[in-house]
């Protein structure tokens, strides 16, 4: 890491070609530093100062600590991608009434999916923020979260662009006025990825193939349908998101193809989370969790009898498509249908 | 005594964040009290006397509401000592973006939301570039992508802070957060001779003292003209 002299002798053109991600970092200051770019930062600070920085709400000490630590933090950002997340355990905690959880470890892998259920109120939330913060016996269900089978850094609680978990549930809306496009390009630059274009290409040829009506790279987010919104959500956290983990809130049986959204998670090797009262969507998972008075109660692993039962099942559910299709186009139904 | 500063833009979601916070604080035995600043009006007392937190509220009507949180914070800490608080929160809103509400070696929270807009960050001096804590709420109603590019700006805003996502409804993350703001070895007795972490905006002229005429004469003081000549 670069010491504070150092930076101070450095112009901010030079340490954008040193560090490119300095440029948004430069972007979001009050005040243009990059006016002079090619001066050492000591004299720009020194003008600003002489200038009287009071109405420009600007420190140039507090702003050198600062720069220090976004380019400390970034490297180690950036150098995410290779410690990855291959799976999460979590070590047995108590219920509400304090009594121990009744397993030994659970495993959430990579590439998995595991559902969630129980009735409102019965610690899905707590089990889920547990696991967001990486619990070490310091919460009130007192489980123990380990990332890798071992004790995991604190980064995951406190770095902001390091976050073990990504949410995708049925309230979320997108609320920017921009075009797909411009939306997955904002994303993609946050995130600081090299093959950008590459990677937007793919996100909407997949949330394509996943919602029944396409849509265009410029079409403006917020004039998706229900379905397609859904639909790019799922297609960008899968292969946008830094976050290993995804938790799903239910996903509407309407619009889109929850099967195929399923294995593009499990595709780009996220740890799924389906927190779900279908039976449809249970199913699809390899175990489940029982959750009851604030502890985990059961872990089911999906038995052969019930994948076949769900072969069943999604059968009759196509029927249901099927009619819900002839009726949204104005056709009558006719008995052998069913 | 602990002593917290949390400051925000209007209705990003503060009192909500407090008073989740506060019941999971009340459950280890701390005792919390509130003082809630505002400029013309406010009905968070209600909502902190209903979750039993003991609230003061400072209205400071034709002021800076920053100036008047600086000039006020003293009694009100002795107030807070009196009544024998563990923790006593201070919340004020931050009306004008250039707030700067935060004591040195006082812990300072922000509260941000997710739908404020991406641009807000960068726009939000020193109430957010100064904080210790930057909580972000809203986040279970825009897509993760929004979330994590808003999260993004904060961070390039405030690289040393931590960040920490809440729900105000649901109280998600109020637990985490609540072990992040009581240390039960620091004790807070006066504030006399603490300084501010960055000054607070300033302003003296006619209008500051109720001047409501219009034009050149009747303005006298600290009074600032813009440029509309350069390009």
């Amino acid at each position: 890491m670069p010491s504070k002299e150092m930076l101070l002798l450095s112009s901010p053109a030079s340490l954008i070609r040193a560090y490119p991600f300095l440029v948004v970092f430069f972007q979001n200051q009050p005040i243009n530093l990059l006016k002079n770019e090619h001066l050492k930062l000591l004299h720009i600070l020194k003008e600003i100062e002489e200038e009287g920085s009071e109405d420009t709400v600007f420190e140039g000490g507090h702003f050198v600590d600062q720069l220090q630590e976004y380019i400390l933090q970034m490297e180690e950002f950036s150098g995410i991608s290779s410690q990855r997340v291959e799976s999460l355990t979590v070590m047995p905690g108590k219920d509400k009434s304090g009594e121990a959880e009744n397993f030994d470890a659970l495993h959430f892998r990579k590439s998995t999916i595991t559902s969630i259920v129980g009735p409102t109120g019965s610690g899905k939330s707590r089990l889920l923020a547990d696991i967001e913060w990486v619990a070490q016996a310091d919460t009130p269900t007192s489980r123990t979260i380990l990332v890798n089978n071992s004790k995991p850094s604190s980064d995951w609680r406190f770095a902001s662009g390091k976050k073990l978990v990504a949410q995708l549930s049925q309230n979320m809306n997108f609320v920017m006025d921009l075009t797909v496009k411009e939306f997955l390009e904002l994303h993609a630059s946050s995130r600081m990825v090299a093959n950008a274009a590459q990677i937007i290409d793919r996100i909407i040829d997949a949330a394509n193939e996943l919602a029944g009506e396409k849509f265009k790279a410029d079409t403006p987010i917020t004039s998706l349908s229900g379905g397609q919104s859904r639909a790019l959500m799922i297609a960008d956290t899968a292969m946008l998101s830094s976050s290993p983990v995804v938790l799903i809130d239910e996903i509407e049986n309407a619009g889109i193809d929850r099967k195929k959204a399923l294995e593009i998670l499990t595709g780009e090797e996220k740890i799924v989370l389906m927190a779900t009262h279908d039976p449809i969507l249970a199913l699809m998972a390899d175990q489940r969790i029982v959750i009851k008075n604030g502890g985990i109660h059961k872990v089911i692993q999906t038995s052969a009898a019930e994948k076949a039962m769900l072969t069943q099942l999604e059968e009759s559910d196509k029927k249901m498509q099927k009619l819900r299709t002839m009726l949204r186009s104005g056709e009558a139904f006719e008995t052998l249908y069913l | 005594m602990n002593l917290i500063t949390i400051s925000g833009p209007p209705s990003s979601g503060k009192t909500a964040v407090i008073i989740k916070t506060a019941e999971s604080l009340k459950m280890r035995g701390i005792k919390i009290g509130a003082v809630k600043f505002d400029c013309l009006a406010t009905e968070d007392d209600i909502a902190y006397e209903k979750a039993g937190i003991p609230v003061k509220k400072g209205l400071s009507g034709q002021l800076c509401p920053d100036h008047y949180f600086v000039s006020n914070i003293e009694a009100v800490l002795d107030w807070g000592l009196k009544e024998e608080f563990d923790l006593l929160v201070s919340e004020s809103a931050g009306l004008c973006n250039r707030c700067s509400p935060y004591i040195k070696e006082i812990k300072a929270v922000c509260v941000i939301d997710n739908l404020s807009g991406i641009n807000t960050p960068k726009k939000i001096g020193p109430m957010l570039r100064m904080a210790d804590i930057v909580v972000i709420t809203k986040g279970d109603i825009v897509s993760q992508a929004e979330r994590e590019v808003f999260a993004a700006r904060v961070h390039a805003v405030n690289p040393t802070a931590i960040v920490m996502h809440i729900n105000g409804l649901t109280g998600q993350g109020a637990y985490e957060l609540s072990t992040l703001l009581y240390d039960q070895d620091q004790r807070v007795n006066s504030l006399k001779g603490k300084k501010l972490r960055f000054s607070m905006p300033s302003a003296l002229c006619s209008y500051c003292l109720g001047e409501t005429r219009i034009g050149e004469s009747y303005q006298m003081g600290n009074v600032r003209k813009m440029n509309l000549e350069e390009k």
